[in-house]
């Protein structure tokens, strides 16, 4: 854009400012944690008024910085610098050189300018020359930073704004909580650490976010924890994302070693494309990693928590459980993209277990969304399957589609789940099939925005999530004239077939929710302009973000908006990245896309219309497949269970560790740790005794008692020199003079 | 020089003072002791003075018989308080002091 490019030299100076100074936007977000929770009850009713304020200042910033990073991107020439890096590589390894192409030399793009890293010495251990922590090779210290690049400047913008809706939506729909201070104070901390971890320099600041926001997504699933189910709902969440913690911990660590002990992100990069790196370590590594990411981001087997977590107050399963908090799995994954790619490449097979991992995630997760009669579970499921359509687009090589797609669905599905909120908050529930129905005739508004939501997560064209899912499905390969980084056969079915469930559940959804006649009690009523003018926004967003990465083959907008989200965010300049695959966009594909999803809602919307026409109260068919096929029957019983995963975690797994354990445990405290305890007590009872006989009563005492007594004898003999006479007191000192008189004579 | 006269005459009247403080019971009396013994000091100091040739014995003198003013005023009021509160002014029986 010329506007862009006019301005680049008067604005260099203000960008770098940006750049150096982007610690702030999660500072402010701690700074607002802090007071809220020490000052926030002197406010009362207001306490959120700092929490907004936080976080509408971080959203100004978040966006300058992107404006800055854009507008860098925007007048950046390219070229030269790139082509260096590629000769390095080049000349450095032989064999590295194939994958070793900096994408933007390889497909002609538009070039972006080098990541801005700002550190500062976070520790070091002694080695470090003149403890210089910007000497980022040297070994054993550590700095800690901030990472510019397009990447962490998208997902700044994406959770400072998702973050600012949900505290304006939560201080209507959480006002007169009785921990209000205490939920905003959390939002707060969540945000704060969320921002921490996306700007993350090195991986160990990447675990530090990483667990931060894990105790947050804990701390606000529980927020009533007085009723059982959330307080579990909590423990369960936190749990499972230990195991996969332990990944991130081991994976992480692995890196260090091998990279040439290094956290840093860039080198770790480097390193994992280089070959520097053995192919070995990157494997275990990378599948390390990747339980992490199957547990922060609900990926199969994993995922079971997430749908529980809904436990949560609605505007946290927005912000943290489907727009935040669950894609730091696949951030994390676009930001060691190399170590993921190279290390999960199944040899020879042109396959990435990634795509495999995803594509069961997101066809598991959209069966499961069919049997919930809970709302906000059928939007957890749809996430857990969204997830899994960007790991698996990872997992093609559509670093920028599944980027894209993570964008577009943070808008649309906070969208959906503060819609899910605004319906509850007016009904008192989040049961489907009994509380609600006919609500598009009470919440207008929530109703529209809920219905533009959906289209963009169907992928309706020309709604934002049709761009980025179909930019996934090209991505893969298959279809002729795509291209891509290779053919993909499995996830490219899975994702055709996601598209087609995504549209049926979210079809019998909304019809549960706003069509047919209304089943709860008392008369609904459309929320307040807090809840809805959030919803407004998003679903306008949902509506136009999509056209940031339109095909430039597009006509009419193709030409000047077409793939600005690809310019913009993909990584470029010093870095060096595996081979991004930038599929052709392909109408023929699209319209198929469309149409499987097109039959979905017909056939699910013909189903409860005739449904309907029974009776006008009913909510599922008797007499229907279910009852009259036993493979059906069984097939509901599988996804009302879960596919038996809980029962496989807390019966199977846990039920048979925990007896045994339980009971060694028991024996280990009694016998041995009692024990010690016991001879330990007495055997201080026993020294205590005789310290008391011998040495407090004898020696001490004694010697108290014995001093006191000479004290008094000697002083009865000196008293009687003491007569008071002064002429018997004169004679002495006389004498005495005379005496020492005759020695000093004698003496001397 | 005649030194020696000068210090066997001062020691003769210190021991005057010495026996005056030591066997009288009347507490003028041994004050005007202590003056002998005070002036047998000065004389001894007037003559080592003299016989070193510095004015440094007599202004030590003046001194002495500025301090000796100063002790014979206190010693002369504790006296008369004494017989104020007991008709006397026997030293001897003023044995409050005994432990």
């Amino acid at each position: 854009m010329p506007i862009f490019a006019a301005e680049v030299a008067n604005t260099f100076e203000m960008n770098s400012w940006f750049f150096d100074n982007a610690w702030l936007i999660p500072a402010l977000m701690a700074a607002s944690f802090v007071v809220t929770l020490f000052f926030g009850k002197r406010l009362g009713a207001k306490a959120h008024v700092i929490g907004v304020g936080a976080v509408a200042a971080s959203f100004v910033l978040a966006l300058l910085t992107a404006y800055s990073w854009i507008s860098q991107v925007e007048g950046y020439d390219g070229g030269a610098e790139n082509a260096v890096v590629a000769t390095e590589l080049a000349a450095g390894d032989e064999f590295a050189a194939e994958d070793v192409t900096s994408h933007n030399v390889e497909g002609g793009g538009a070039a972006t300018p080098a990541p801005v890293v700002t550190s500062v010495c976070w520790f070091d251990t002694g080695d470090a020359p003149n403890n210089n922590c910007d000497d980022r090779g040297a070994a054993k210290a550590v700095g800690i930073g901030t990472l510019i690049d397009g990447q962490s400047v998208m997902m700044l913008v994406v959770v400072t704004f998702i973050s600012l809706l949900v505290h304006v939506f939560s201080t209507d729909y959480v006002s007169g909580d009785r921990r209000y201070t205490h939920y905003f104070a959390f939002l707060s901390l969540f945000t704060a650490s969320m921002l921490f971890m996306v700007l993350a320099s090195s991986t160990l600041q990447l675990i530090v976010g990483w667990e931060l926001v894990g105790v947050c997504s804990f701390v606000l699933i529980g927020h009533w924890w007085e009723e059982k189910p959330n307080s579990d709902a909590a423990m369960k969440a936190f749990l499972t994302n230990r195991v996969g913690d332990i990944g991130l911990l081991i994976g992480v660590s692995i890196l260090f070693v091998t990279a040439g002990n290094t956290f840093d992100i860039q080198t770790i990069n480097n390193a994992a494309l280089t070959g520097v790196i053995s192919q070995n370590s990157l494997l275990v590594a990378s599948l390390a990693l990747m339980a992490a990411v199957m547990s922060k981001s609900g990926q199969f087997i994993l995922h079971t928590w997430l749908p529980d977590a809904m436990a949560g107050p609605t505007p946290v399963s927005a912000l943290i459980h489907a727009a935040t908090m669950v894609v730091a799995g696949i951030y994390m994954i676009g930001r060691l993209y190399p170590v993921f790619w190279e290390g999960l490449s199944i040899a020879g097979s042109n396959l990435n277990a990634m795509a495999l991992i995803g594509g069961i995630t997101t066809v598991g997760g959209g069966l499961l969304a069919f049997v919930q009669r809970d709302i906000k579970k059928v939007l957890a499921y749809s996430t857990v399957s969204q997830l899994g359509y960007m790991v698996m687009a990872l997992g093609v090589g559509a670093w920028t589609a599944a980027m894209f797609h993570l964008f577009t669905h943070a808008i649309f599905k906070a969208c959906l789940f503060l819609g899910a909120g605004s319906v509850s908050h007016s009904v008192h529930s989040f049961d489907m099939k009994n509380d609600m129905g006919g609500l598009r005739k009470y919440m207008p508004k929530t109703f529209i925005t809920f219905m533009i939501a959906t289209g963009a997560l169907i992928g309706l064209p020309p709604l934002a999530g049709f761009w980025s899912k179909d930019e996934i499905l090209a991505g893969a390969g298959v279809w002729s004239g795509t291209g891509g980084n290779g053919t993909y056969y499995i996830p490219f079915i899975f994702g055709l077939i996601t598209a087609g469930l995504t549209a049926a559940y979210m079809t019998r959804t909304i019809w549960l929710v706003f069509f047919g006649q209304y089943r709860g009690n008392g008369t609904p009523h459309e929320s307040g302009p807090r809840i809805t003018i959030p919803l407004s926004i998003l679903a306008g967003l949902a509506v136009v973000v999509g056209f940031l990465n339109v095909p430039e083959e597009l006509p009419l907008i193709g030409s000047r908006f077409g793939l600005k989200f690809q310019n913009w965010f993909e990584p470029g300049g010093g870095t060096v990245f595996p081979v991004i695959a930038h599929a052709k966009p392909s109408f023929s594909l699209a319209i198929v896309a469309t149409g499987i999803g097109l039959i979905s809602i017909f056939t699910v919307w013909t189903y409860y219309q005739r449904l309907y026409a029974k009776d006008s109260r009913a909510t599922e068919v008797t007499g229907g497949i279910r009852d009259r096929s036993a493979l059906a029957r069984a097939g509901h019983t599988v996804l009302v269970e879960k596919y038996y995963l809980d029962h496989l975690y807390t019966g199977v797994i846990a039920g048979s560790t925990k007896g045994w354990l339980a009971r060694s445990a028991y024996w280990v405290n009694q016998n041995i740790i009692d024990n010690v305890i016991n001879y330990t007590g007495k055997g201080a009872a026993a020294t205590g005794r005789f310290l008391y006989r011998y040495i407090d009563q004898g020696a001490i005492d004694g010697t108290v008692n014995g001093t006191g007594l000479t004290a008094l004898s000697v002083g009865g003999i000196l008293r009687r020199m003491q007569s008071g006479k002064v002429r018997q007191y004169a004679t002495l000192m006389f004498g005495a003079a005379t005496v020492l008189a005759a020695i000093f004579i004698i003496a001397v | 020089m005649f030194l020696n006269q000068f210090l066997l005459f001062a020691a003769l009247l210190f021991c005057i003072g010495v026996y005056g403080v030591l066997t009288r019971k009347n507490g003028v009396l041994i004050l005007m002791s202590i003056e002998l013994i005070l002036n047998a000091v000065n004389i001894n100091l007037v003559a080592f003075g003299a016989f070193n040739g510095t004015i440094a014995g007599q202004v030590f003198a003046l001194f002495v018989i500025a301090v000796a003013a100063a002790e014979v005023g206190v010693g002369l009021a504790i006296v008369l308080l004494i017989y104020r509160n007991r008709r006397s002014i026997d030293v001897s029986e003023a044995d409050l002091l005994q432990g």
